[in-house]
């Protein structure tokens, strides 16, 4: 009888097979991130001792020192590339994924997911050195533009924030069209189709239909994209050389050059709380946007 | 139905706009290609003579040869861990409900959101603190803690479409839960479990920033190696790495869509 199915199902489900056994290496990797991160936390309170290795005692000293103009200045920087990349990646991103997702063509979609995956597959380093390429005195963009006679001396754009916006831009692209295109591909299509039917011009459909439908979307495609752009390291290192500071490179630079570990310690942790109070406050703001809109 | 002019130029507009994008995608390995086959040792464009030299310099360069190796080791290794430690973890955590169930998910997802290089100089710090040297075994950790996000998420997806109707219906014919894992469940999540490999093995492959801080020069992968390289000299050897990067990658994501159906694997169908 239907009922004593259920019953059976109800039972077995209350069993809960492999649930030790598989929840525990899980608990094992949970605890090393733990403890990882409680080691930066305890080595962030710890005073640096000049020409050792160990930490000294107690101190909040390294906090203090994170006030000083250079520190400051790079979460400033840091977080201008993180917001200028996320603007950029997400206006690129969107016209991308759409034609992905809405291409009537297979062709067409196919090209475009390999185009856009491939970058994700070549990992930091290779992508950056190939912006250096791009971006240097030698480099397509110069030589283009003292051919055509736009200028008449080479422009560099290494060691430059505008040089390291666009190869992160680049960097974060993919993650970027994907997600875009995971919301874009569940929204139902005959919303669309009904608002066109009743007269809706096509811009008009795209603003007041699709546009909303996408918003949590794109939120969570911006906040990934920000994410991203924080923990990028070798893009501003290889193409900021020095002089576009940001967080993970300054704290390389604290940690293994001078050796002082307590204060690289200290500035990943204000850098990872930077992070969290950044991604929530657009989250929060975001989400009353949305709700304004229902009104 | 007649289209009307405006909604050509939107169309063809539309086109332009995600041909230059695309076109932006591209380029850096578009020059990348011309100045690997460039001759001078220094980078130039466009190339004055052609030649392979700098292939063969990427073959025979030893930090190259001896990171590749280390970098396929620790893929292999830190993806088969993270595979089969994500996959169970994705289980249990779908299927139910524990005490530490949203604890443990929170912690386990969240180098999604902690930087890289703030994981890396952790572990350095933890395996310093508890006199751990900097060996295989703690970068392989590493490359777990931070491929296992996407493991895990991959996995879901496939558990949240799976029909447990055929798990109650071979129990209910005396199946042991064993049997019904290994007969049933598991080959029905293959293609989650596929991709959630790959993704894993591939960003474990490329993982730089973690690595820098837990590596040391006798187990520094390929990413390290580069680097270092790119600090040293200026020739193009780097650049033709890169082609023989790009040309591998997609042409393992064009063989992947043609078999698997990427647009299915990412869930953007």
């Amino acid at each position: 009888m239907w009922w004593s199915v259920d019953l059976f199902v109800v039972k077995t489900m209350s069993k809960r097979p492999f649930l030790g056994l598989f929840a525990s290496p899980a608990t094992l990797v949970a605890i090393s991130i733990v403890a990882a991160l409680l080691a930066i936390f305890q080595y962030s309170l710890r005073a640096y001792v000049p020409g050792s290795l160990r930490p000294g005692g107690f101190t909040i000293e390294n906090f203090a020192v994170l006030w000083k103009p250079m520190f400051r200045k790079a979460f400033l920087t840091t977080f201008l590339l993180c917001f200028w990349t996320a603007l950029l990646t997400l206006l690129a991103g969107f016209p991308l994924a759409y034609a992905m997702v809405r291409s009537k063509s297979s062709l067409v979609r196919g090209g475009i997911l390999i185009t856009s995956l491939t970058p994700m597959f070549l990992g930091e380093v290779i992508r950056t050195y190939s912006w250096m390429i791009v971006l240097g005195k030698q480099g397509i963009i110069n030589v283009c533009l003292l051919r055509l006679g736009v200028i008449s001396e080479p422009i560099s754009l290494m060691f430059t924030t505008t040089g390291v916006v666009i190869a992160l831009v680049h960097f974060t692209l993919p993650i970027v069209i994907i997600m875009i295109a995971a919301a874009l591909s569940h929204i139902d299509w005959n919303l669309e189709k009904a608002a066109a039917s009743l007269g809706a011009g096509r811009v008009r459909i795209f603003f007041t239909v699709t546009l909303p439908l996408a918003t949590p979307g794109l939120v969570a495609a911006t906040s990934t994209a920000f994410s991203w752009t924080f923990s990028a390291f070798a893009t501003p290192q290889m193409i900021g050389g020095g002089k576009v500071q940001t967080i993970s490179t300054l704290v390389y630079q604290v940690g293994f050059s001078s050796f002082n570990m307590p204060l690289a310690a200290s500035l990943s942790l204000a850098g990872l709380l930077f992070t969290i109070a950044v991604l929530t406050l657009f989250n929060v703001g975001m989400r009353k946007i949305e709700k304004l809109g229902d009104c | 139905m007649k289209k009307a002019f405006s909604d050509h130029l939107l169309d063809w507009s539309g086109r332009l706009l995600v041909l230059l994008i695309l076109i932006f995608i591209a380029l850096p390995f578009i020059v990348v290609f011309i100045v690997s086959f460039n001759d001078s040792s220094v980078v130039e464009f466009p190339p004055k003579h052609w030649s392979l030299r700098w292939y063969f310099n990427a073959f025979s360069y030893e930090d190259f040869v001896k990171g590749l190796r280390n970098s396929l080791m620790v893929a292999a290794v830190g993806s088969a861990i993270s595979l089969i430690v994500g996959a169970m973890f994705a289980f249990v955590f779908n299927r139910y409900e524990f005490s530490i169930r949203r604890p443990l998910h929170a912690i386990l997802m969240s180098p999604l959101i902690v930087p890289n290089f703030t994981i890396g100089l952790g572990a350095l710090l933890l395996a310093k603190g508890i006199f751990v040297p900097r060996s295989f075994g703690l970068l392989v950790l590493v490359h777990v803690m931070v491929t296992l996000p996407f493991v895990v998420r991959g996995v879901s997806v496939s558990l949240q479409n799976f029909n447990q109707a055929y798990e109650r219906a071979a129990e209910s014919l005396g199946a042991s839960p064993w049997y019904i894992l290994i007969t049933l469940t598991m080959p029905l999540l293959l293609p989650g479990l596929i991709s959630g490999w790959l993704f894993a093995a591939v960003l474990s492959f490329n993982e730089f920033s973690a690595s820098l801080f837990v590596a040391n020069l006798r187990n520094q992968t390929l990413p390290i190696a580069m680097y270092n390289y790119v600090r040293e000299y200026a020739d193009p050897t780097l650049a033709a790495l890169a082609v023989l990067y790009v040309v591998t990658s997609a042409a393992v994501l064009t063989v992947l869509h043609v078999f698997f159906r990427l647009e299915k694997v990412l869930n953007v169908e």
